[in-house]
């Protein structure tokens, strides 16, 4: 086909008829509307479900605290007095410091070894990573419940594994949801065994995003595994590992079923109030006891306030701690 | 733009609109109550556990041609929020529920969630036990529930073990050692210098349960619903009673893995054992265990522990069918039907002196005659006043400190300031 071909045929390009023109500003202005707004409808659905079932309900929450709020009766306005009663309460502070007890209990050991874990299985050296990878996961797929009411048995006083093995050593047996210690001790071993494959896996995918180059570079100028992992692997890993503190945060802070159904479900939990949670006691103000929903309404936002300075804290503390 | 973000963006829009929607759906209203004295398609009874209504729901269902539908719960523990659900929400709830002691002691307070049952149904006041009778009642007088079944008090002990131990087995015989408290701890420490240091029952709070029961006076509350669990002289009775059997105790609380394997293991020979207690001790038990266990008197006589009504929730849109319908179950005859599907003890008195229940044997207890002992043992409860939060006067403030108590954890002064400290603050309402 020739050049001269193709000139010959009709222009396309003829004067535009008005029509045409309007037609085309039209589309540009769609266009322009497209990209703008388009966006906002794509994730408008999240925000709308979580409008309903996310912020209603935590507003809602709001409104209650301030009331005195029989859930199947009266409810009268009191302001600010479910939060004044709140500092005075004994058995709120005694479920912050168990809440707390339990949290340093189960994150601080669960991080370092999930970061010793997800670091022997980014060596290249192991052989069946996948299986390995797949293995330390599983944990975290089984319930909850069915966890906790193996660890239950487990930590029995009489007939448990535990005091069994203690019985070798000449340790008498140990009344596990007798003592704060132990009842912590044995609801932290829960909450580590499901817990830690879980950061491993998040642990190990940080750390394989980390250039390989670096390691290339250092391993020429010297540098040993100890002081790579120290001087490489730990910096770039900084803020997979903000997001995992913060994730074991709330995990920690909300932590309900392991307790409660280690005491075989007293929401006090412990005779003496030993293990009992923030949220445990949140249901038990909120919905064990029918006429102080209000006041369990407020130890939510107590809850809800403490994640927050808490995550704050964290995200504070490993930013600074990384530099 | 391509045609694939196109259908996206459409499909987002869509759900979009589709959410909203719903959303405003959810909250519609539909309240449309029906002409009074129109007979309804069907009614909707909700029960816990087993209260042995299968059959005769069918039998009503033929007799008047009304659907019902009978909801079971396994759990009591699942049972209460649903109710707290349906009555926080003024929707959902069945035109019949059973409500057991503790719940309906809850819910008296805010009685208007309930239909005043006496303008619905003949007057029955005279046909059942009295005390059962007027627990149904709320505070302004209105009639709540129709009573069900009792928890009658009963011990079930181990016969090998108590043979072993050189006390008599027969169960005439082990009802005589104990004629009252003071004998059944005699009895248990006896058991324990001849089982060579053995446990004799489960635990303290199973005696506290048992003192508690027999109804001597005001409990956590009195009569005007005040609390006075610190000064009570019942609770005094139940505290001192319990806390001078921790001698005896295997300190295994009720329903944790220490208790339910312990009957297997047999680290305790005796338990207190309410009629509906059976099932579940022949359960812990396990076969192997079939024809070792009996059943005994309580000492000091009779005691309830549990037992229901059946009641009405104003949100009913059909509250005199469903009263007929609750009335139509508890009447003799059915209680004494589901006595034999399910084993519920019967509250109305003509039921109590039926022969089918009178002439009952269970066979796991070693063919224990349970009907004429838990019959007679109902008898003899004295009517009690239970103030609106008992249950959790008893389970979060006098079982804790008890445990406390008996666990090592605290003294017995430590642990009475624990209880009368956290009665006042569980028992407020």
């Amino acid at each position: 086909m020739s050049l001269s071909a193709t000139t010959a045929r009709p222009s396309p390009a003829a004067p535009p008829s008005p029509d045409v023109d309007r037609r085309r500003r039209r589309g540009r202005l769609l266009n322009r509307l497209d990209v703008k707004y388009s966006p906002y409808l794509y994730i408008a659905p999240f925000f709308l479900i979580f409008g309903l079932f996310g912020l209603y309900p935590m507003l809602r929450t709001a409104w209650m605290s301030l009331h005195d709020w029989d859930m199947i009766g009266e409810h009268t306005f009191i302001g600010f007095d479910n939060y004044t009663r709140l500092v005075s309460d004994e058995y709120f502070w005694n479920a912050l410091v168990n809440t707390f007890g339990i949290f340093a209990l189960s994150t601080i050991p669960q991080l370092l070894l999930a970061l010793f874990l997800a670091n022997l299985l980014n060596r290249t050296l192991l052989r069946a990573k996948t299986f390995f990878r797949m293995a330390i996961f599983m944990p975290n797929v089984v319930s909850v419940a069915a966890v906790a009411i193996v660890f239950g048995m487990l930590f029995q006083r009489e007939f448990g594994l535990f005091n069994w093995l203690l019985s070798f050593v000449g340790v008498d047996p140990v009344d596990w949801d007798g003592h704060r210690w132990s009842s912590w001790t044995a609801i932290s071993s829960m909450v580590n065994w499901r817990w830690t494959g879980y950061n491993t896996l998040i642990l190990l995918a940080g750390m394989q995003a980390i250039p390989k180059d670096l390691y290339e570079a250092a391993e020429i100028d010297g540098a040993s595994p100890w002081r790579q992992f120290w001087q490489i692997t730990l910096p770039m890993l900084k803020p997979t590992f903000i997001f995992v503190v913060i994730l074991s945060t709330i995990g920690g802070m909300q932590l309900f079923t392991e307790p409660l159904l280690f005491g075989n479900g007293n929401i006090i939990g412990g005779n003496q109030r030993e293990f009992q949670t923030l949220a445990m006691y949140m249901y038990e103000m909120g919905i064990v006891n029918l006429n102080t929903a209000g006041y369990g309404a407020a130890v939510a936002w107590a809850i809800f306030m403490i994640i927050i300075v808490v995550s704050l804290f964290n995200f504070l503390l490993v930013r600074r701690s990384a530099k | 733009m391509s045609v694939t973000t196109r259908r996206t963006r459409l499909a987002a829009a869509a759900l979009a609109a589709i959410t909203a929607v719903s959303g405003l759906a959810a909250c519609g209203n539909d309240d449309d109550k029906p002409a009074a004295g129109e007979k309804p398609a069907k009614l909707v009874v909700d029960t816990f556990g087993e209260m042995g209504y299968d059959e005769l729901v069918k039998q009503y269902e033929k007799d008047t041609g009304i659907k019902v539908e009978l909801r079971k719960t396994a759990q009591l523990g699942e049972y209460r929020p649903k109710l707290v659900r349906y009555l926080a929400t003024g929707k959902g709830a069945a035109d019949v529920t059973a409500l057991e002691e503790g719940i309906l002691n809850e819910f008296k307070p805010n009685a208007r969630n309930w239909a005043d049952l006496t303008p619905l149904v003949a007057d029955h006041s005279k046909e059942f036990l009295p005390w059962k009778w007027e627990l149904g009642k709320a505070p302004d007088g209105r009639l709540i529930g129709l009573p069900t079944d009792v928890g009658s008090l009963a011990v079930c002990y181990r016969k090998d073990l108590f043979q072993a131990a050189g006390l008599p087995a027969e169960r005439d015989q082990v009802s005589a050692l104990w004629p009252d408290w003071k004998g059944f701890h005699d009895a248990g420490l006896k058991y324990k210098q001849g089982s060579g240091g053995k446990a004799f029952i489960d635990s303290i709070t199973a005696v506290s349960n048992g003192v508690l029961f027999q109804g001597n006076g005001d409990l956590f509350y009195d009569k005007e619903d005040n609390i006075i669990a610190d000064t009570s002289p019942a609770v005094k009775n139940a505290w001192d009673t319990a806390t001078s059997m921790a001698d005896i105790s295997a300190k295994a609380s009720t329903w944790s893995p220490e208790w339910s394997g312990g009957f297997k293991q047999g680290t305790f020979a005796a338990t207190f054992c309410p009629s509906w207690m059976l099932g579940i001790v022949s359960d812990n038990s396990g076969p192997a265990n079939k024809g070792k266990w009996d059943v005994a008197s309580v000492p000091g006589g009779g005691g309830n522990w549990g037992g229901s009504w059946l009641a009405v929730p104003a949100q009913s849109k059909y509250p005199s069918e469903a009263a007929k319908l609750a009335e139509y179950l508890t009447n003799a005859k059915s209680q004494v039907e589901a006595f034999k599907l399910k084993g519920p003890l019967p509250t109305n008195l003509e039921a109590l002196k039926n022969d089918a229940f009178l002439s009952y044997t269970n066979e796991y207890f070693s063919n224990a005659p349970t009907g004429k002992i838990f019959g007679e043992s109902v008898a003899k409860i004295q009517p009690i006043h239970l103030g609106p939060k008992h249950q959790a006067v008893k389970e979060n403030a006098l079982e804790p400190a008890l445990r406390a108590f008996e666990n090592g954890q605290a003294d017995k002064a430590k642990a009475w300031e624990q209880f009368t400290k956290d009665a006042k603050t569980q028992g407020a309402f």
